[in-house]
């Protein structure tokens, strides 16, 4: 199962309460993992995303492993701590105030 | 006995506050959706239990919120909001062609017969349409295709769609108002569009009497008379006649004519309500002092309603969406601002007091008047 981790008001959205479990059929990229959440929670469409350009939202950051995901193709494979489940994917949102 | 609910749209979240008819005791239910912008939240006429609200974030985007029982519990609507076919472009502050894109919904207008239909104005300016409760929203491209639209600019807050009056006596007429662009009417349910804003002149466009470039800040009708409009415009108080074809203006004595919104009495369609803000670049009232300036004439003589208001160091604004009325007897009157108050007054103006007095920024204020 992979792990990700959502903020908080992403987690409120999703009514969950803590990490969220995917099962991830195929390769583990970031795009099937993005696609398997939404399919589990279709409330988070667009909110991560955008809807039809699958564009990265700007304020949002994809962190695994200490490494920054964010700017990596979407086809690109997560790392095999993320894939065996020993360590989560964070969707983190920026250190922008407000 | 009768119950008023006013909804709240805050910089941090929405907020419920409910009262009998009394309208001097309040409960305040919130915040919802906590840490969110509520630009807008607002009941069907057809099913005052069905509200709408408009979500938005700069990390997450636009989410619809909606509610089947009067704002007790909220699920998630659709958010896919894409213009139809292709986009163009607008201008930009500096005057160069900027391409369209969608920003967040500002204002959210429910049929007045369908609990199910709603409207949505959207930033950069564009109406949406939903049929099925708000899961799918659908443009209404011939606003955006009009063929004025390549010179619309935003205004300060953005290019927003913000205003959308539907008109209860001719069946598919509507009004949407948009900064900076100005009014525009459908007559056939929102398939086409024309701009109505002869008689407005703004100093900030090149032409001041052009046809479009105005920055409306708000319209407003009363039920009784859909072919009066109202109107409170960057600068200038203005009213029409007939529809819209012609605006002449109704500043008369107000101290200035700056201001966001305005909004008619529920049972004087002559008595007409605005905020004067001192200037553009002093978003606070004159002198430190917030008064609701009431007109009992359709405009050109107001005078200032004081009683219960802060008379020293009040240096807030009220946003053009955050005024509304009940719809009792006598009519109550309803506004918010930016330091978090919400004022009501029982008494069509007369007197005021604060419900709440320390939420987040307060965007929008709606009020329903139920049985």
């Amino acid at each position: 199962m992979i792990r990700v981790v959502l903020p908080a008001h992403l987690r409120t959205l999703a009514g969950v309460g803590g990490e969220v479990k995917l099962d991830v059929g195929g390769s583990v990229t970031l795009r099937a993992v993005l696609d398997a959440l939404e399919a589990s929670y279709p409330m988070l469409r667009g909110t991560i995303r955008d809807h039809v350009t699958q564009q990265r939202r700007p304020f949002l950051r994809f962190f695994a492993c200490e490494q920054d995901l964010s700017h990596e193709p979407p086809d690109t494979p997560l790392p095999d701590a993320v894939v065996k489940g020993v360590e989560p994917f964070l969707v983190v949102g920026a250190m922008a105030g407000g | 006995m009768s119950t008023i609910r006013v909804l709240v749209g805050t910089r941090k979240g929405a907020f419920v506050l409910t009262a009998d008819g009394k309208r001097d005791r309040w409960d305040v239910s919130g915040p919802h959706f906590g840490g969110w912008e509520i630009y807008h939240l607002k009941g069907s006429p057809a099913d005052p239990n069905r509200l709408y609200a408009s979500q938005s974030s700069s990390w997450f985007g636009q989410v619809i919120q909606r509610s089947h029982d009067g704002g007790k519990t909220w699920e998630s609507a659709g958010n896919k909001f894409v213009y139809d076919g292709v986009t163009g472009t607008h201008l930009w502050y500096d005057g160069t062609p900027h391409p369209w894109g969608f920003a967040r919904v500002w204002h959210l207008e429910p049929s007045l017969t369908d609990p199910d239909t709603v409207y949505a104005g959207v930033e950069d300016a564009a109406l949406f349409r939903s049929a099925d409760g708000g899961q799918t929203w659908q443009e209404l491209p011939g606003l955006r295709n009009h063929a004025s639209a390549s010179f619309w600019q935003p205004g300060a807050g953005g290019m927003c769609l913000h205003t959308i009056l539907l008109d209860p006596s001719h069946p598919g007429r509507m009004f949407v108002a948009i900064s900076a662009a100005g009014t525009f009417r459908s007559d056939d349910d929102g398939k086409t569009w024309r701009p109505v804003n002869r008689g407005l002149q703004s100093e900030g466009i090149p032409d001041p009497k052009a046809e479009v470039g105005h920055c409306v800040h708000r319209i407003a009708m009363h039920r009784s008379r859909p072919g009066v409009l109202f109107m409170q415009k960057h600068w200038d108080v203005m009213r029409s006649d007939d529809a819209g074809e012609s605006w002449r203006e109704v500043s008369g004595n107000l101290p200035t004519d700056f201001g966001f919104p305005i909004d008619v009495h529920a049972h004087e369609p002559e008595t007409i309500y605005v905020v004067p803000i001192k200037s553009d670049s002093e978003h606070y009232p004159p002198e430190g002092k917030l008064r609701v300036y009431r007109s009992r004439t359709g405009g050109n003589e107001w005078e200032a309603l004081t009683k219960g208001l802060p008379q020293s160091h009040c240096y807030v604004n009220v946003l053009r969406d955050a005024m509304a009325v009940d719809t009792l007897d006598p009519c109550g009157v309803y506004f918010g601002t930016s330091g978090g108050q919400v004022y009501a007054s029982r008494d069509a103006g007369d007197s005021w007091a604060p419900i709440v007095r320390d939420l987040p920024a307060v965007v929008s204020v709606e009020v329903q008047t139920l049985p």
